[in-house]
């Protein structure tokens, strides 16, 4: 073999490690699973959305309105008088439907008359993610046509050439809108203007989330690498100190670490949405009762920190399998994915709406509770959050368990059998003795 | 008076056997070694003795305690010193001690260990810079600092002279044979024959996990015939 083949053959070996293969597996995993969940987009969105209709106005324009909805959607309830308006809402939620549509009686007259058509919409939310306002925007979307359908009908019956002005002509109608979302009623709120107010509201907890536990994560993994690596958690070892203050140390002082590391990122994030809600506008939180109250915040800081604690001890749970500093940056990554993966259900698909199975694997890291908490408790669902805070306290405490019980047994310095039985073949090298 | 008594010691790592039915005595205020080439054991012993890995079967009672019930007894008592151990990288070399001498601060104040530590250590101006500044050999010797300031009744030093050049060498080699002067027990392990028949009271040989032979450097080269403990190491190996 050549001398650059040796090389190459070399560098080869070197660089083939699980290590190098396994983050790229996972982010073309993480890829996979995207382009999943976007096709899964594409099918709710092909699928005609479910709604009701209450049609108090038979006339003219609102049979286009009619035969745009019927044509174009899953009519479950139909009407003509507005005193079935509950009945229609009951069934379209039973239907698990997407929203109530009520044509005004004087729709037509209206619009003739030179006015904007009233057109009142009840939407039904399931959720709070930005998933689940998909079939709404189909609904959204069916409006757009209807108002370009009766713009057309005007412009050629020319029926507005006395009273209507040219902007109820460009837009004939408008929406009287009240959303539906976990027994609270939002009047004048959209799913779509809703959705973005959560999220917006939302974000920052997650983020930070992630950002806490990569980052303080990565400290304790490197720091358990380094200790082994210098043999210094072999001096630790034998000193009159407890393995639970050991462990405990080293988490806590991580923990400390990770919150000075959220404060100063939280202020700057704090800053980014000031300046966001300035330029903006926007509704008022507070008007529709979506902000937290004192208890709320105290819940959600709770959260945050027996999901900071659980997450650092199972960062030290995989920190006493690293071997040294570069192994301690592969095991970085199952943690990093732990936080990525609630982080981006949260931000997109509300807990309520998932799938069993998904529920299950979402409430199982501890991670996605702090995640969740802050919308949760805006809707009052105390149930969750406590729950989550009782399973990541359990959670954190059988894996500090399971960590100084590591520390306790041979593990922490052994690993694996590995390395002594390539050392006891070094026995024959030194029967030779030449280096005594 | 027994300052340790190993009896029949094994050591298992699944299916590999790294200590064999290991038995030695080591009487108080003595210099023991143990001596063997790379991977025969000599590690694995020491740890075990130093409370940091668990024995498969066999006792070890170490100054009348048994190591598999009173640990943390045992923990108060000791000095481990691990080969080519390093320290905190981000601290000074006071602050390491420091650091170490505030686990033992029952009865005598941490500042009077600290001040041994130091003067065991002999670095000078130097015990202010921070560790990652240190040579190999001053890495070592705040290390020997470390491991007997706190007057351990039994220091157990895995190869403390490893790596370092003959100076630092026989540094550490005297600072060694004073403690153990003052009645600290000293176990240590060593690959190099001629510092153990310098240092050592008596020596074990020990070979593929198993101890060969036991006895005073001088008897051992008597009864093999040897001028020195390479020779009885070769004779004894063969």
């Amino acid at each position: 073999m050549s001398a650059l083949g040796n090389i190459i053959k070399k560098e080869l070996r070197e660089l083939l490690t699980p290590a190098t293969f396994l983050p790229i597996i996972m982010v073309a995993l993480i890829f996979g699973l995207m382009g999943n969940s976007i096709q899964g987009v594409q099918d709710v969105a092909k699928e005609p959305p479910i709604i009701g209709v209450i049609n108090e106005d038979n006339s003219s324009l609102s049979h286009i309105v009619n035969n745009i909805l019927y044509n174009n959607s899953k009519v479950v309830f139909n009407s003509s008088s507005i005193n079935d308006k509950q009945t229609g809402l009951r069934i379209v939620k039973q239907e698990n439907g997407v929203a109530l549509i009520i044509i005004n009686h004087n729709f037509t007259d209206q619009i003739l008359n030179g006015q904007q058509g009233t057109l009142e919409v009840y939407w039904i939310m399931k959720g709070t993610g930005l998933m689940d306002t998909i079939s709404s925007s189909v609904v959204e979307y069916l409006i757009t046509t209807i108002n370009t359908n009766i713009s057309k009908e005007l412009i050629q019956t020319n029926a507005s050439t006395n009273k209507t002005n040219a902007t109820v002509i460009l837009e004939p109608t408008t929406k009287l809108e009240t959303t539906y979302l976990k027994d609270q009623e939002f009047v004048g709120l959209s799913p779509n203007t809703l959705s973005q107010i959560l999220f917006s509201q939302s974000l920052f907890i997650p983020i930070i989330m992630m950002m806490i536990i990569i980052m303080s994560g990565s400290i304790v993994i490197t720091s358990m690498a380094l200790e082994k690596e210098s043999k210094t958690l072999e001096t630790l070892l034998t000193l009159p100190v407890k393995r639970t203050s050991i462990v405990t140390g080293k988490i806590v002082a991580s923990a400390i670490i990770g919150l000075m590391l959220a404060i100063i990122y939280m202020i700057g994030m704090n800053y980014y949405l000031q300046g966001l809600q300035f330029s903006g506008g926007g509704p008022s939180l507070s008007k529709y009762n979506l902000v937290l109250n004192t208890q709320g915040f105290i819940m959600v800081g709770i959260s945050l920190f027996i999901a900071l604690i659980a997450g650092l001890a199972l960062c030290m749970l995989l920190g006493t399998f690293a071997k040294s500093y570069k192994s301690a940056q592969t095991l970085t990554f199952p943690i990093t994915m732990l936080a990525l993966i609630p982080m981006f259900i949260t931000m997109f698909v509300d807990f309520d709406t998932l799938p069993l199975a998904i529920k299950v694997f979402v409430f199982a890291i501890p991670f996605s509770h702090p995640m969740m908490a802050s919308r949760a408790l805006i809707f009052g669902d105390y149930t969750l959050v406590m729950s989550g805070i009782i399973y990541v306290t359990i959670f954190a405490i059988v894996t500090i368990s399971v960590v100084v019980w590591m520390f306790k047994t041979d593990r922490i310095l052994t690993g694996s059998t590995r390395r002594k039985r390539e050392g006891r073949n070094l026995i024959t090298n030194m029967f030779k003795l030449r280096r005594f | 008076m027994v300052a340790i008594e190993v009896k029949n010691l094994v050591k298992k790592y699944g299916t590999i056997d790294a200590v064999r039915e290991v038995s030695f005595t080591v009487n108080n205020g003595e210099i023991f070694g143990l001596i063997g080439p790379n991977g025969a054991g000599k590690t694995t012993v020491l740890r075990i003795i130093s409370t940091i890995l668990h024995i498969t079967s066999g006792s070890v009672k170490i100054l009348d305690y048994d190591l598999s019930k009173n640990p943390d007894e045992i923990r108060k008592m000791i000095s481990y010193l691990p080969e080519d151990a390093g320290a905190y990288k981000n601290l000074k070399g006071k602050e390491y001690l420091e650091f170490i001498a505030r686990f033992f601060n029952e009865g005598k104040k941490t500042q009077e260990i600290v001040e041994k530590g130091i003067m065991i250590a002999d670095l000078d101006e130097r015990i202010n810079d921070r560790v990652d500044t240190y040579s190999k050999g001053m890495m070592r010797r705040l290390l020997v600092g470390r491991a007997l300031m706190t007057d351990p009744k039994l220091a157990i030093l895995d190869e403390p002279t490893s790596g370092l050049d003959v100076i630092n060498a026989q540094e550490v080699r005297k600072i060694i044979k004073n403690t153990a002067g003052k009645g600290t027990t000293v176990l240590l392990s060593s690959h190099n024959m001629l510092e153990v028949e310098f240092l050592c009271d008596r020596i074990a040989l020990i070979a593929e996990g198993k101890i060969v032979e036991t006895g005073k450097p001088k008897d051992l080269m008597n009864k093999y015939n040897a001028r020195n403990i390479e020779e009885v190491f070769t004779s004894v190996v063969k």
